[in-house]
C-alpha cells in the first residue's frame, strides 16, 4: 500500500527543527548518487566536501570568512521573509554596498586613519539601503512585485559595478585589468588570528544575529513583522501599517546586505573587482529557510552553506570535480528542505484508513 | 454512519431515512455533525463505518460524481459560480458532457418556470443577487433530475421574503416525489417546511420526530439538551449620551470585490445595543473597517467618538478613544492563527493594557492579561501558550470577545458575535455584551442572524448594498419588517413617527 499524507491537527514543532536535518541527510544521499554517476568515490568526495575543510585551523577560519556574509544577509532576509516581503535581490544590495564602501576606500587610498573603516561601513550600509529603497518605493507606491524588481535590480547592480570597473575605478597602474587599486591598510578589516583571513566582520555577524533575535522575540517591530507575514488582515486590525513594514524590512535587508558587501571588499578581497560575490545574496535565501527564518538558525545555516562553498573548492582541487557541484548541493538542500517541510503539517501513514466501509 | 476526525467523533452510528416526496430536516447546532453526515452522503467524505441504501440497493458513494449518477444532488451554502460568465455558461460547466448552449438555455427557462424560480439564462452572474445565485444552483441540480436533493442551510443568505419563495418551490418539488434533505438549525423554518426531522447533538442521533407533533421549543430542547436558558428580552435600557455617531459617511469600494458605503448615518448611545441586520456581502465588513479605523474615512467629521471627530484616526488612536471591535472572521483577522494566545492577547490589548514600554513587549504582563481573559471568559484551552488555530470556533470567539471586554471599552462594535458558536458559548457572549451595555458602553452588533438581533438589540436597522436603513426600536419591529429593510425597501407608514421617537 502506498503511503498517504494525513493532515496534522496542529503543526508539529518537532518537525520544524527536524526538517532541516532530514533535508541535509537526503542531500548527502543524493550527493552520493551524484558522485557515483560522475565515477568518483563517494567517500572520497564527501570527505573532500565536508570533512577536509574542517580539519585545520586555517579551514575553520575560512569557514568563518565565507559564513560572514551568508549569516549577515540570512538574518536580514529572515526578518523580511517572516513579514512576507520577498526581497530576493540581496545580491544586488550587497554589490552596491560593496561598491560604495570600496569607493570610500579608493578615495582615501593614500591615507591612513582609524576613521576610514567606519566611513566605508557606513557608505556600504547606505548604498544597500538606497538600492533596496527603490524596491520598497515601487512596492508601496505602485504595488510592484518586489520579487521581480529586487531580482532585476540585482542584474543592474552587477552591470553598474562592471561598467565602473572597466572605467573610472580601474587601477591606473593595473595594466588595463578591470581591477581597482589595492586598498590601503587602513581600509582593510583587522584579522582576529594571525595566519588566517578571519576578520572582525565575523564578530559583526554574531552581533547582528543577537540583535535580530532580540528584535524578533522582544520588540513591537518584530511582533509586527511576524503578524504581517502570518495574517495580514490581523495586522491591519491591530493597526500596523503594511507599508511601514515593507519599508522597514526592505531597508533593513538592504542595509545589512550592503554592510556584508563592504565587509567582503574590506575583508578577504581587499580591492574592488568586477565580481565581488559568488552569489552570497542568493545563497542567503537558502540560509534563511534552512535556518527556519530565525536569526540563530541563520547562524548555523550560514556555517553549513559556507561549508558547501569551501567543500566545492576542495573537491575541485582534489578530485577535479566541476565547481558547479557547489551550486548543485545548495540547490538540493533547498529542494529537500521544502519537501521535508510537508511533514510539519502532515504525517505519513501507511496502509488503508483504519476503518474501511463495511462490506455486507 | 460513523466518521471520526482527529480528536473528535463527528458522527457516531447515525441512522437517517428519507422517503420520496418527504422534506426531511436534519437539525442540530453548529458542530453537531450535520455537515459531516451529508458530506458522506454526497461522496465528499468517506465513512469509517456504515452503509448507505439508495432505493433499497446498497451503494458505495466514493465521489460526488457517483452521487450525481445515482440521483443525489446538493446545493451548498457557498456557491461555486463564475461571476464573469452567464447563467447558462455556469450551468454547462457543471455538466459531465458537452451541451448545446441554446438547448440548455431553453431547458433552464422551462425548469425555472415550472418551479417558480425566475432566472434569465443569459444574465451574467455578477449582476445577480444572492437569492438569484442560489436559484442557479437549484436549477443546476434539478436539470440532473435528481431523486434526492440535499440543501445545506439554504436560507442563511436569503431575506425572509426570498425564503418564502424558496419554500414554495421546495414544496412543489416534494409533491412531485422528490426527497429533500433540509439541513438547518432554524426551528421556525423546519416547523413550517419539513415533515420529519432527525436531530443530532454532538455527533449522536438524539431522535427522529414528526415535525407536526412537536413545538419549536420541544425541538429546541432536543437540539440543545439542557443548555438552553430563556433570554429576558425587550426591557427598556437606560440610555445616556451619544457615544458613537456617524454622519453621511461615504467610502468608495477598495476593489471590485468589495462594497462601497454610501451615506451612512447612525448613532449609538451609552447603555444601548444597536443591531444591524443584513444579508452577507452587503457592506458589513466595510462598515466594521470604517468604524474601527482599519480604513480611514475621507472626512474626519463623518465619524464622531464622544464628540470628537475620529474619521481620520487609525485603529490604535480609536482604541485609545475607547472604541474596540470584533471582526466577523476570527482566524486571520480577529486573531493570528499560528501565534499563541499570549501574542494574540497582545494584538489589540497592548495599547490600553500598557503591555509595551519603549518598543519592548512586556511578556510577563501580557501573559497575565491572556490568562485573565481565559479564566474570566472560561475559554477551554490547555493554557495560554497554544496557537489560536487549535481552539474551537466558540472558544476562540470567547477569547476574542473577552480580550476586548477586558479592556473595558466605551464603544464596542461586534460583527457576527455568535456565528458558528455553540449555544452555551453564545449565551455567555450575549450575557457579557448586555452586561457591558448596562455598565454604560455603547454597543453595535452587526449580524446576519436576525433572531439574534431581534432578541438582543434595543434598536435595529439593516444594511443593503452599502446603504444603511434608519434605526427603529426593536420592540416596534417584526421579522417581516426587518426583512424588507434587508432587501433595501424603505418602511413607508409610521416611519416618520418611529424616527422621531429614536
Amino acid at each position: 500500500m502506498w503511503p498517504r499524507l494525513v493532515k496534522r491537527q496542529i503543526p508539529s514543532r518537532l518537525m520544524v527543527y527536524l526538517s532541516p536535518v532530514f533535508a541535509l541527510l537526503l542531500s548527502l544521499l543524493a550527493g552520493v548518487v551524484l558522485f557515483i554517476i560522475m565515477r568518483v568515490s563517494p567517500l572520497a568526495a564527501l570527505h573532500a566536501f565536508f570533512i577536509e575543510p574542517l580539519s585545520s585551523i586555517y579551514g575553520l577560519a575560512e569557514l568563518g570568512v565565507k559564513a560572514t556574509p551568508l549569516i549577515l544577509i540570512g538574518v536580514a532576509l529572515s526578518l523580511g521573509f517572516k513579514a512576507g516581503v520577498w526581497n530576493i535581490g540581496a545580491e544586488g544590495q550587497l554589490t552596491i554596498g560593496g561598491l560604495c564602501g570600496g569607493m570610500v576606500a579608493l578615495y582615501f587610498y593614500d591615507q591612513e586613519g582609524f576613521y576610514i573603516i567606519p566611513l566605508m561601513l557606513l557608505a556600504g550600509v547606505l548604498g544597500g539601503i538606497v538600492w533596496a529603497a527603490i524596491v520598497a518605493f515601487l512596492r508601496v507606491r505602485f504595488n510592484a512585485n518586489e520579487i521581480l524588481t529586487s531580482l532585476m535590480l540585482s542584474y543592474v547592480a552587477g552591470l553598474l559595478l562592471n561598467v565602473l570597473m572597466h572605467g573610472p575605478l580601474r587601477d591606473p597602474d593595473g595594466f588595463n585589468f578591470p581591477e581597482s587599486r589595492q586598498f590601503s591598510d587602513s581600509a582593510l578589516l583587522p584579522t582576529l588570528f594571525d595566519g588566517t583571513r578571519l576578520h572582525i566582520g565575523f564578530l559583526i555577524a554574531l552581533l547582528v544575529v543577537a540583535l535580530g533575535w532580540i528584535i524578533l522575540s522582544k520588540t513591537l517591530m518584530g511582533y509586527q513583522i511576524k503578524v504581517a507575514g502570518s495574517a495580514p488582515a490581523a495586522a491591519e486590525h491591530a493597526g500596523f501599517s503594511t507599508s511601514k513594514i515593507v519599508w522597514t524590512t526592505l531597508l533593513l535587508g538592504g542595509g545589512i546586505a550592503g554592510l556584508a558587501g563592504t565587509i567582503e571588499v574590506a575583508g578577504p578581497i581587499g580591492q574592488l573587482l568586477p565580481n565581488i560575490s559568488p552569489g552570497y545574496g542568493f545563497t542567503a535565501i537558502i540560509v534563511a529557510y534552512v535556518g527556519r527564518l530565525h536569526p540563530l538558525g541563520a547562524l548555523f545555516a550560514g556555517l553549513l552553506l559556507a561549508l558547501t562553498y569551501l567543500g566545492g573548492e576542495t573537491a575541485q582541487i582534489q578530485l577535479n570535480l566541476p565547481v558547479a557541484v557547489t551550486g548543485v548541493f545548495q540547490g538540493l538542500l533547498l529542494f529537500f528542505l521544502l519537501a521535508s517541510d510537508v511533514l510539519i503539517h502532515y504525517r505519513i501513514r501507511f496502509g488503508k484508513p483504519e476503518l474501511a466501509v463495511e462490506k455486507s | 454512519m460513523t466518521k471520526a476526525f482527529p480528536g473528535v467523533l463527528a458522527n457516531d452510528s447515525i441512522d437517517l431515512k428519507i422517503r420520496p416526496g418527504e422534506i426531511h430536516a436534519l437539525l442540530g447546532e453548529n458542530g453537531a455533525g450535520k455537515s459531516t453526515l451529508v458530506k458522506m452522503i454526497y461522496g465528499i467524505l468517506k465513512p469509517d463505518a456504515g452503509t448507505i441504501l439508495f432505493n433499497g440497493r446498497q451503494v458505495e458513494i466514493e465521489s460526488p460524481a457517483r452521487a450525481r449518477e445515482l440521483g443525489i444532488a446538493m446545493v451548498f451554502q457557498h456557491f461555486s459560480l463564475f461571476d464573469s460568465l452567464s447563467v447558462v455558461e455556469n450551468i454547462s460547466l457543471g455538466m459531465n458532457k458537452v451541451v448545446d448552449l441554446q438547448k440548455l438555455a431553453n431547458e433552464i427557462t422551462e425548469v425555472s418556470k415550472r418551479y417558480g424560480l425566475p432566472l434569465d439564462p443569459k444574465r451574467h452572474v455578477y449582476t445577480l443577487s444572492v437569492g438569484e445565485r442560489q436559484r442557479i444552483e437549484i436549477v443546476r441540480c434539478l436539470l440532473q433530475e435528481p431523486r434526492l436533493l440535499v440543501m445545506d442551510e439554504p436560507t442563511s443568505v436569503l431575506t425572509p421574503q426570498e425564503v418564502k419563495k424558496l419554500f414554495l418551490t421546495l414544496n412543489r418539488l416534494a409533491e412531485e416525489g422528490l426527497g429533500i434533505l433540509y439541513i438547518s438549525h432554524k426551528l421556525d423554518e423546519i416547523k413550517e417546511l419539513c415533515h420529519q426531522a432527525t436531530i443530532l447533538r454532538l455527533g449522536k442521533r438524539i431522535g427522529i420526530v414528526d415535525v407536526d407533533d412537536e413545538s419549536t421549543s420541544s425541538l429546541a430542547n432536543m437540539m440543545m439538551g439542557d443548555e438552553l436558558e430563556k433570554n429576558d428580552r425587550h426591557h427598556t435600557p437606560v440610555t445616556g449620551a451619544i457615544r458613537l455617531q456617524v454622519n453621511r459617511l461615504n467610502m468608495p469600494a477598495k476593489d471590485s470585490t468589495s462594497i462601497s458605503l454610501s451615506n451612512i448615518n447612525l448613532d449609538v448611545r451609552a447603555g444601548e445595543i444597536v443591531g444591524i441586520a443584513g444579508v452577507a456581502g452587503n457592506g458589513q465588513d466595510e462598515l466594521l473597517k470604517a468604524l474601527n479605523g482599519e480604513r480611514c474615512a475621507p472626512e474626519a467629521a463623518s465619524i464622531i467618538i464622544d464628540n470628537q471627530p475620529a474619521g481620520k484616526l487609525g485603529p490604535n488612536p480609536r482604541r485609545r478613544a475607547g472604541l474596540a471591535s470584533v471582526p466577523e472572521k476570527r482566524l486571520g483577522h480577529g486573531a493570528i492563527p499560528d501565534m499563541d494566545l499570549v501574542d494574540n492577547a497582545f494584538m489589540t490589548g497592548f495599547y490600553r493594557m500598557g503591555l509595551l514600554a519603549k518598543g519592548i513587549i512586556n511578556y510577563p504582563k501580557t501573559r497575565i492579561f491572556a490568562q485573565k481573559v481565559i479564566t474570566d471568559f472560561s475559554v477551554k484551552t490547555s493554557g495560554s501558550s497554544v496557537p489560536a488555530e487549535s481552539l474551537s470556533g466558540g472558544n476562540l470567539q470567547k477569547f476574542i470577545i473577552g480580550r476586548e471586554l477586558s479592556q473595558h471599552p466605551e464603544i464596542l462594535i461586534v460583527s457576527q458575535p455568535t456565528w458558528g458558536v455553540d449555544a452555551g458559548a453564545a449565551q455567555t457572549i450575549h450575557r457579557s455584551l448586555r452586561q457591558l451595555a448596562t455598565q454604560g458602553a455603547a454597543i453595535l452588533v452587526i449580524s446576519q442572524d436576525l433572531d439574534e438581533l431581534m432578541a438582543m438589540s434595543d434598536r435595529i436597522g439593516a444594511i443593503c448594498g452599502g446603504r444603511l436603513s434608519p434605526l427603529y426600536p426593536t420592540a416596534k419591529m417584526t421579522v417581516e419588517k426587518v426583512g424588507l429593510l434587508m432587501a433595501g425597501v424603505a418602511l413607508e407608514e409610521g416611519a416618520a413617527d418611529v424616527a422621531s421617537v429614536s
